[in-house]
């Protein structure tokens, strides 16, 4: 027992789910809804705020992260995201507030927290001089694992990244996605119960971030571990996260289901053809269920209602003398609300 | 806890023999080391080196010289590769970090005393060829390692204290030589400067100690000053600051 778990008040990581225990995230996002909501908390913050001098980078951030969950936290550059993932790590004190990391207080217990927990943080920290497997060898030093533990967890995490036929070339040769699953095989290492992925693709080229987003999708599932996840790259929250939360300037501006911050935002068409002009944009924006339209590069752009229809906006489009070539219909893109919200907030 | 000093040890010594990126580029670096202060030198002063009293105190002074720039890389290496904040991360306390790397410095320099210490006897009584095998008497056998063990202490607890605040590599050496050079400057200026009346107390006081005396107050003055940066190490120590530098 370690010393975290040994003292009053220590929930630990044995309280918390693993992921294999909940149905899969992607075979049902009411059963995954369902779930999130009923699991504990394994990250909770009240009020959380850190300033540096006149700045605030985290303002008040109420927040909970149910365990076995994948949770992005999404926003811009200066967002506070690495600020955030530092305070519930106990790297920083909070200025006011406070948060419960596995059941621990990030002020007063940050050892426990780093205990129990992982971390890939914004720069990949891997020692460029040594290998790949020495590198490993040491974070698994660090977490206590004798000899044969260590060979046989670093062989089970460099086999299905494809990296174990490297393990002994110097960090410094590699490339910067290999580099990126290796930071991820070593905050993976000693099975944590929570994993804090400070914006993993980052920096990587489409090809590479694709594969570092497969690899770290089968991973984490296969491990079970809760993730803490920042990006402000809105393919990877969607297609990895459960739950999401969007912060901007240290403030939290939404947070939910991906499908369930989607259905808040408007439904978009798009109607490509010819003849457009003002006029008829005047006339669709003044229509029942449109709540905005813009001619962009010919073609126009509608926000919709949920309850809107798009045959009657193409037939008075098309009375009014506009020749319609095609019509295409989305539901609103994470990306979509993402930048909405960006553009609504001060 | 120990444990946990020997892992970080670990690694900081898998990372000095990996200067260069590879572990021969490393090894020839300490060979070049070993051969100058364990040949070299040796071969020059002959004789002298094994049975001056003189030279216990030159072992105080050589892993100052060795572990500046093995130490000036500690913290502010780790700070530069960007390595320190996972480490910080992990689940290691303060203490075992700040002294696994202090371990290791002084482990460093001094093994490589001990290294050339050995070398330097071989080299001598080769060179010398003729009469009875020149063995190094007790005082120098024991002083010797011991003035090497809390100079390497010096080195490396100021080392990591400088280090911790240094923002590059680089500030960290230049900073660590510049006080080795005033360690070995200022009692030599000092001394000169004193009155004449003072100088002469000096040496009559030296005289009065012997060398005997002179070995214990240089080993008490080094290991007071090892333990007074080490508590200043562990006063510097701040994971909040360390993340945000």
């Amino acid at each position: 027992m370690s010393a975290a778990e040994s003292e009053p008040g220590a929930t630990g990581p044995a309280s918390y789910p693993r992921r294999g225990r909940v149905p899969s995230p992607v075979s049902s996002s009411l059963q995954v809804s369902w779930w999130v909501m009923s699991a504990p908390a394994i990250i909770r913050a009240e009020g959380l705020t850190r300033a540096f001098g006149e700045v605030r980078a985290i303002d008040g951030l109420d927040l909970e992260v149910q365990a076995g969950t994948v949770f992005g936290f999404l926003g811009p550059n200066g967002a506070g995201k690495t600020t955030t993932i530092r305070l519930l790590l106990g790297l920083l004190e909070p200025t006011s507030g406070r948060a419960d990391v596995l059941g621990f207080d990030t002020r007063a217990r940050g050892g426990a927290i780093r205990e129990q927990s992982g971390a890939l943080l914004e720069h990949h920290g891997l020692y460029e001089r040594l290998s790949a497997e020495e590198n490993l060898d040491f974070y698994a030093r660090v977490w206590r694992m004798d000899r044969a533990a260590r060979a046989a967890r670093i062989r089970a995490l460099l086999e299905p990244l494809g990296l174990w036929d490297r393990r002994r070339e110097p960090v410094s040769r590699w490339s910067r996605g290999m580099k990126q699953k290796l930071a991820v095989a070593r905050a993976l290492l000693h099975k944590p119960a929570l994993l804090f992925l400070d914006e993993p693709t980052a920096g990587l080229d489409p090809v590479a971030a694709a594969t570092l987003r497969d690899d770290l999708g089968t991973l984490v599932r296969r491990e079970g571990v809760t993730v803490f996840l920042t990006t402000h790259n809105l393919v990877e929250a969607e297609r990895l996260c459960e739950r999401v939360a969007v912060v901007k300037q240290g403030r939290l501006l939404a947070v939910g289901h991906p499908d369930e911050l989607k259905a808040r935002s408007a439904t978009r068409a798009e109607i490509t053809g010819r003849r457009f002009d003002d006029a008829m944009l005047s006339m669709l924006r003044n229509q029942e269920g449109v709540l905005r339209a813009d001619l962009h590069n010919g073609r126009i752009v509608l926000e919709l209602a949920e309850s809107a229809e798009t045959a009657p906006l193409v037939a008075l489009l098309v009375q009014l003398g506009g020749l319609v070539e095609e019509v295409r219909k989305d539901k609103a893109s994470l990306e979509d609300v993402f930048l909405t919200l960006m553009e609504e907030e001060p | 806890m120990i444990g946990d000093v020997l892992t970080v040890a670990w690694k900081e010594w898998r990372e000095l023999l990996q200067v260069g990126g590879t572990v021969r580029g490393g090894r020839l670096s300490l060979a070049i080391l070993v051969a100058v202060f364990g040949v070299f030198l040796p071969l020059q002063s002959g004789a002298e080196w094994v049975q001056s009293p003189a030279t216990v105190f030159y072992w105080g002074w050589v892993p100052l010289m060795l572990v500046g720039s093995a130490v000036a890389d500690s913290f502010a290496g780790e700070r530069e590769r960007h390595t320190l904040e996972t480490l910080l991360a992990s689940r290691l306390p303060d203490s075992a970090i700040l002294l696994g790397k202090v371990a290791a410095a002084i482990s460093y320099g001094w093994g490589l005393v001990l290294v050339m210490l050995a070398l330097s006897l071989i080299t001598v009584n080769v060179a010398a060829r003729t009469g009875p095998w020149l063995l190094f008497p007790w005082r120098f056998a024991v002083g010797a390692p011991l003035l090497a063990l809390l100079g390497a202490g010096l080195a490396a607890t100021a080392g990591v204290l400088v280090s911790l605040r240094a923002p590059t590599v680089r500030q960290a050496a230049q900073t660590l030589n510049v006080g080795v050079l005033l360690l070995v400057f200022i009692p030599v200026l000092g001394m000169q400067a004193l009155p004449d009346a003072w100088q002469v107390q000096a040496g009559a006081w030296a005289l009065s100690v012997g060398a005997d005396g002179l070995l214990w107050a240089s080993a008490l003055l080094l290991a007071l000053l090892d333990m007074a940066l080490l508590a200043a190490g562990f006063a510097q120590f701040r994971r909040s600051r360390l993340v945000l530098d």
